[in-house]
C-alpha cells in the first residue's frame, strides 16, 4: 500500500492538477459573483477569479513555456492592477455607502435609463 | 375658337379667389367679382354660339369642333383619360343656357342674399357650380364628364346644405348627395363596362357612327340581355339619379331646403338636366344598338312625370310644387327622348327634348326667382301665408304669370313650341304615351295656376308689414327671364339642334297642338274657379278623394319606403354586422399587433434592469454559448 | 513526492476554502477565507519555483489588498443587523451556471491537454535576471508596462481619494 502511494505520488504534479485546482477557484469565484447581494462579495468573487486567471499563467509559463518569463510578468502585472481596482472600488463602494446607507447590488438600478 | 378654355378657367379662378378670402374682403366686393366673372363668360358663351352656328357647317352638318383636349391619365393602351372641351350643337347650346341663367341668379343673389352671413362663401360655391357644369357639358370623354358630374354633385351638397346650422338642410344635403352618388355607383359600372367592350372613353369615337367601335361587343351578353344594353342602362340609372327620375327622385322636394337662387340655378335649370344631357350626348349608342333600353327610359319617364304631376297637385309649399314641376317636366325631357329616333323626322323627339330643356331652363328658373320674390316679401314658403299679393308687386306677378302660360303651354310663349313638339313625337310613337303625356300636360296647366291664383289672387293674410316689391337687384332678372320666355319659342331651333346635326325644319302639327291647347285651357279655367277667389270647391274635393289627397301630399309615402329599407334592413341586417366585424376581428388584429408588441417590449425591457449580476449573467451564458458554437461545429 | 503532497494539501486549502468564502452568511469569516485562499495561492507560486511572485502575493493581496477589505466591511457593516439571504433560485441559478461552467471546461482541459505537458527542471531565478528584466527595454523586457504600471497606479490613487473624501 505504500509502494502504491509511493508510485502514485512519483514524478511530476501532472499539469492537469494544477488547472483543475484554478477551475475550483475560478466558478466558485463566478457562483459568488453571480448569487451574492452584498457588494463586498462580489468584490471577493472578483478576487478569486483573478487568483485563478493569475494561477493559470503561472502554471502554463512553467510547464509549457520553460525559459520563458511571459506568464510571470503577466502575474506580476496582474497583481498590481488588481490591486489599484480593488482600491477604486472600495472608494466607490464607500461613497455608495454614504448615500444609500447599504451596499446591496440590488439597490444600484438607476443607469438602466 | 381657343377661347372657350376661359369660359372653364374663369369662374374656377373666382371659385378659388373667393374662397380663399372669405370674409376678409367686403361682401359686395365679392358678389361684384362673381357676378362680372359670369358676365364675362356668358358674352364669351354667345359669341362660342354665334361663331359655332355660323362658321362651323360642312355639307350642311354641323361638326364637332375640339379646340383643348389634352391627355391627362393613361391606363392602357386604348384607355385614357383626357381633359378637353368639344363642341358640337348641344354642348354650345348647353354652354349658353348654363351661363345666362347662372349669370342671372348671380345677379339675384346680389339682391337676395344681402345681409347673410356667408356671403362670400355661396359666392364661391356658385362658380364652383357652373365651373362643374361648364366642364360637364363641354367634355370630351366620358370619363371627364363622370369627374365633373361628381364635381357638380359636391356643389350641390354644399349650396343645399348652405344654412349649415339647421339640421333639415344639412339632411337635405346629405340625402342628395349620397342619393346621387348611390346612382353614380351605376353610371361607373355602365362606363367600366362600355369602355371595356369599345376599348375607348372618348365620345367623338362612340358617337361617330362607326361601327367598329362596337365590334367587341357583339355577341357578348349577361343574362339574356347585350352587355351594351346593361352598360347604357347603367349610365341611364347614373343620369336618373342627378334628373330624379323615378325612384331616385326623393332628394329634390328636400333640397329645397337651400336658399332659393340655389334651387334656381340647380335644381332647376342646370344640374338636373345633366341625366337628360347625357343621355342625348350618347344618343347614338343608344339608339343604333340599344333601342330597348332608350323605351325603358321613355316608360320611366312617362311615369315620373305623371307621378309628380299627382303630387304637385296637393303641396302647399310653394318651392316643393315647384321641384315636384321639375320632375315632372324632365320627365317629359327623358320621354322625349325615349320615343325618338335617328335622323330627320325621326329624330323629332330629340330635338323636341333640347328645346324643351332649353325652354323650361328659362321659365323654370324665372318661376323659382319669382316664388324668391315672393318668399322675400312675405317671409315664408307656405300657401297659406300668401294671397292677393298682386297689388303689392305687380312685377312679380306679370312675370310669374308669363311663366305660368309658358309651362301650361299657351301660344306664343316659349313652352308651347317645345312641348307640342313634344307630344307630336309621342304621338308618332304611340297614341298611348301621346295621350298620357297630354293628360300631364293637363295636369301641370292646373297645378301650376293653382299656385298662381293662390299666391297672387284670393283672400290675403295678415302680415307684419305690407310686402313690398324686390329691388332692383331681384326684379331685373325676371324681367329679363320673362323676356326670354316670351321670344325663345320663334327660335328655328330645327336649324341648330338636331339628332344628326342636319337641318330639320320644324313645323306645328295642328291636331296635337290644338288638343293640347284645349286641354291646357280647361285646366286652367278649373283652377280659375277653383282657387281665384275663396271657394269650397278645393275642401270638397280633398274630402271626396281622402286617401289620395292624403298619400300624394306624403308625396305616396316614398320617403318611408326608403327609410324602411335603409333603416330596418341595410342598417340591421348589412352595417350592423360588418361595423362588428370591422371593431373586434379587424381592429382586434391590429389592436394584437400593438399589444403583442407591447408586451414583448416589456419582456425586452426586463433585460435592461440596471442588475449588474443578470448583466453577468447573460454575458457568461452568451460566451459559454459561443465557446461551445465555435469548438463543436 | 514532496511536492505532490504539498501540492494536494495546498490544492485542497484553495478549493475547500474558496468555496466556502462564496457561501459563507457571515462576511468577515469570507474575508477570512479568502486569506486563506490567498495564501495558499502564493504557496503554489512557492511550489513552482517563483519566490519573488510569492513574495508579491503575500505583500500585495493577503496584506494590502486584504486590510482594505476588512476596513471597508467593517466600515459599511451596522454591527447587528439582519443578515438577509438570497434567494434560493438566484443561488440554484448560479450554481447552476457555474456547474456547467466546471463541467465545460473540464472536459476541454481533460481532452486537449495531456497531449502537450511536459516539465523541464529549471534554475532558479536570480534577482539580477528578474532586474535585467523589469527593467530593460529589448523585446521580451517589460520596462514600458512597468511604467505603464505605475500610471495606472497613480491614477488610482487620485481617483480612489477624490472618490471617496469627505464633501
Amino acid at each position: 500500500m505504500g509502494d502504491l502511494l509511493t508510485n502514485l505520488l512519483a514524478g511530476p504534479v501532472p499539469i492537469e492538477a494544477y488547472l483543475g485546482v484554478s477551475l475550483i477557484m475560478f466558478f466558485a469565484g463566478v457562483y459568488g459573483f453571480l448569487s451574492r447581494r452584498s457588494m463586498l462579495m462580489i468584490l471577493i468573487s472578483i478576487e478569486l477569479m483573478l487568483n485563478a486567471a493569475d494561477i493559470n499563467f503561472v502554471v502554463f509559463n512553467r510547464y509549457l513555456f520553460p525559459g520563458h518569463l511571459e506568464g510571470f510578468y503577466f502575474t506580476l502585472f496582474t497583481i498590481a492592477i488588481a490591486a489599484c481596482e480593488t482600491a477604486v472600488a472600495i472608494a466607490i463602494i464607500i461613497n455608495i455607502y454614504r448615500n444609500l446607507t447599504s451596499v446591496e447590488v440590488g439597490n444600484l438600478d438607476q443607469m438602466k435609463e | 375658337m381657343q377661347y372657350t378654355l376661359l369660359i372653364l378657367v374663369l369662374p374656377l379662378l373666382s371659385f378659388i379667389v373667393l374662397g380663399l378670402v372669405d370674409s376678409k374682403w367686403k361682401p359686395k366686393v365679392a358678389g361684384t367679382i362673381g357676378t362680372v366673372v359670369l358676365g364675362i363668360i356668358t358674352a364669351l358663351s354667345y359669341l362660342t354660339a354665334w361663331e359655332y352656328f355660323s362658321m362651323h357647317k360642312i355639307a350642311g352638318v354641323y361638326e364637332k369642333v375640339i379646340p383643348f383636349n389634352t391627355e391627362w391619365l393613361r391606363f392602357t393602351e386604348f384607355l385614357h383619360i383626357d381633359l378637353g372641351i368639344l363642341l358640337d350643337p348641344i354642348s354650345v347650346m348647353m354652354l349658353v343656357v348654363i351661363t345666362t341663367v347662372s349669370f342671372m341668379v348671380n345677379i339675384y343673389s346680389l339682391g337676395y342674399m344681402v345681409n347673410e352671413k356667408g356671403f362670400e362663401r355661396y359666392y364661391a360655391f356658385l362658380s364652383l357650380f357652373t365651373f362643374s357644369m361648364l366642364g360637364l357639358v363641354v367634355a370630351t370623354n366620358i370619363f371627364q364628364m363622370y369627374i365633373f358630374w361628381e364635381l357638380v354633385g359636391v356643389s350641390s351638397f354644399l349650396l343645399i346644405g348652405f344654412y349649415y346650422t339647421k339640421p333639415s338642410a344639412v339632411a337635405a344635403a346629405k340625402k342628395a348627395f349620397i342619393v346621387t352618388r348611390f346612382a353614380d355607383l351605376f353610371f361607373l359600372l355602365g362606363i367600366l363596362i362600355l369602355s371595356f367592350y369599345t376599348k375607348t372613353f372618348d365620345f367623338g369615337q362612340l358617337t361617330s357612327g362607326d361601327a367598329s367601335v362596337f365590334s367587341g361587343a357583339t355577341g357578348a351578353t349577361f343574362l339574356g340581355f347585350s352587355v351594351l344594353s346593361w352598360a347604357m342602362a347603367g349610365i341611364f340609372i347614373g343620369g336618373a339619379g342627378k334628373s330624379a327620375m323615378f325612384p331616385l327622385q326623393i332628394w329634390l322636394p328636400d333640397a329645397m331646403e337651400g336658399p332659393t337662387p340655389v334651387s334656381a340655378l340647380i335644381h332647376a335649370a342646370t344640374m338636373v338636366v345633366a341625366g337628360v344631357f347625357l343621355v342625348a350626348r350618347l344618343f347614338p349608342v343608344y339608339v343604333t344598338y340599344t333601342p330597348e333600353v332608350l323605351h325603358g327610359i321613355a316608360y320611366v319617364g312617362a311615369f315620373t312625370s305623371l307621378f309628380a304631376a299627382v303630387i304637385a297637385c296637393v303641396q302647399t309649399d310653394i318651392k316643393r310644387v315647384l321641384a315636384f314641376s321639375t320632375i315632372s317636366q324632365i320627365g317629359f325631357m327623358m320621354v322625349a327622348l325615349g320615343v325618338s329616333g335617328y335622323g330627320e323626322h325621326e329624330g323629332l323627339g330629340y330635338m323636341a327634348s333640347m328645346f324643351h330643356l332649353f325652354t323650361h331652363a328659362m321659365f323654370k328658373a324665372l318661376l323659382f326667382l319669382g316664388a324668391g320674390s315672393v318668399i322675400h316679401a312675405v317671409h315664408s314658403n307656405e300657401m297659406n301665408h300668401m294671397g292677393g299679393l298682386r297689388k303689392y308687386m305687380p312685377i312679380t306677378n306679370w312675370t310669374f304669370l308669363i311663366a305660368c302660360l309658358a309651362i301650361a303651354g299657351i301660344p306664343p310663349f316659349s313652352g308651347f313650341f317645345s312641348k307640342d313638339e313634344i307630344l307630336s313625337a309621342c304621338y308618332e310613337f304611340s297614341p298611348y304615351m301621346g295621350g298620357v303625356m297630354s293628360f300631364i300636360a293637363g295636369l301641370t296647366a292646373f297645378y301650376m295656376f293653382r299656385l298662381y291664383f293662390n299666391i297672387f289672387w284670393g283672400k290675403e293674410h295678415k302680415h307684419h308689414h305690407t310686402p313690398h316689391e324686390s329691388p332692383f337687384a331681384m326684379a331685373l332678372p325676371l324681367v329679363f327671364l320673362a323676356t326670354v320666355t316670351v321670344f325663345a319659342g320663334w327660335i328655328p331651333f330645327g336649324h341648330f339642334v338636331t339628332s344628326d346635326r342636319a337641318n330639320y325644319d320644324i313645323h306645328i302639327e295642328w291636331s296635337v297642338a290644338g288638343m293640347s291647347i284645349a286641354i291646357a285651357s280647361v285646366a286652367i279655367a278649373l283652377a280659375a274657379i277653383m282657387y281665384r277667389k275663396e271657394s269650397e270647391v278645393p275642401k270638397k274635393l280633398a274630402t271626396t278623394f281622402a286617401g289620395l289627397h292624403k298619400a300624394a301630399s306624403n308625396r305616396f309615402y316614398l320617403d318611408e319606403v326608403y327609410l324602411f329599407i335603409t333603416k330596418k334592413i341595410i342598417f340591421n341586417n348589412i352595417s350592423r354586422p360588418l361595423a362588428w366585424f370591422d371593431r373586434h376581428v379587424i381592429d382586434a388584429t391590429m389592436d394584437g399587433f400593438a399589444n403583442t408588441s407591447q408586451w414583448v417590449s416589456v419582456k425586452i425591457k426586463g433585460l435592461q434592469s440596471g442588475q449588474v449580476q443578470q448583466y453577468a449573467y447573460v454575458f457568461l451564458l452568451g460566451t459559454l454559448l459561443i465557446t461551445l458554437l465555435v469548438l463543436f461545429i | 513526492m514532496a511536492d505532490q503532497i504539498i501540492f494536494y494539501i495546498l490544492g485542497a486549502i484553495i478549493a475547500i476554502f474558496s468555496v466556502l468564502a462564496v457561501t459563507s452568511k457571515r462576511i468577515i469569516r469570507s474575508a477570512t477565507y479568502l486569506l486563506f485562499v490567498l495564501l495558499a495561492t502564493a504557496g503554489i507560486y512557492l511550489l513552482l519555483g517563483y519566490n519573488y511572485l510569492f513574495a508579491v502575493q503575500i505583500a500585495v493581496y493577503a496584506g494590502g489588498v486584504m486590510v482594505l477589505f476588512i476596513f471597508a466591511i467593517l466600515l459599511t457593516n451596522r454591527p447587528g443587523e439582519n443578515v438577509k439571504t438570497e434567494l434560493p433560485v438566484r443561488r440554484v441559478a448560479a450554481g447552476l451556471t457555474a456547474l456547467a461552467g466546471v463541467a465545460f471546461c473540464g472536459h476541454v482541459i481533460y481532452w486537449n491537454i495531456k497531449k502537450v505537458s511536459t516539465l523541464v527542471a529549471q534554475s532558479d531565478l536570480t534577482p539580477q535576471q528578474l532586474g535585467h528584466t523589469m527593467m530593460g527595454t529589448d523585446k521580451y523586457q517589460y520596462l514600458l508596462p512597468f511604467e505603464t504600471i505605475s500610471i495606472l497606479l497613480l491614477a488610482c490613487i487620485v481617483g480612489a481619494i477624490m472618490i471617496a473624501r469627505k464633501r
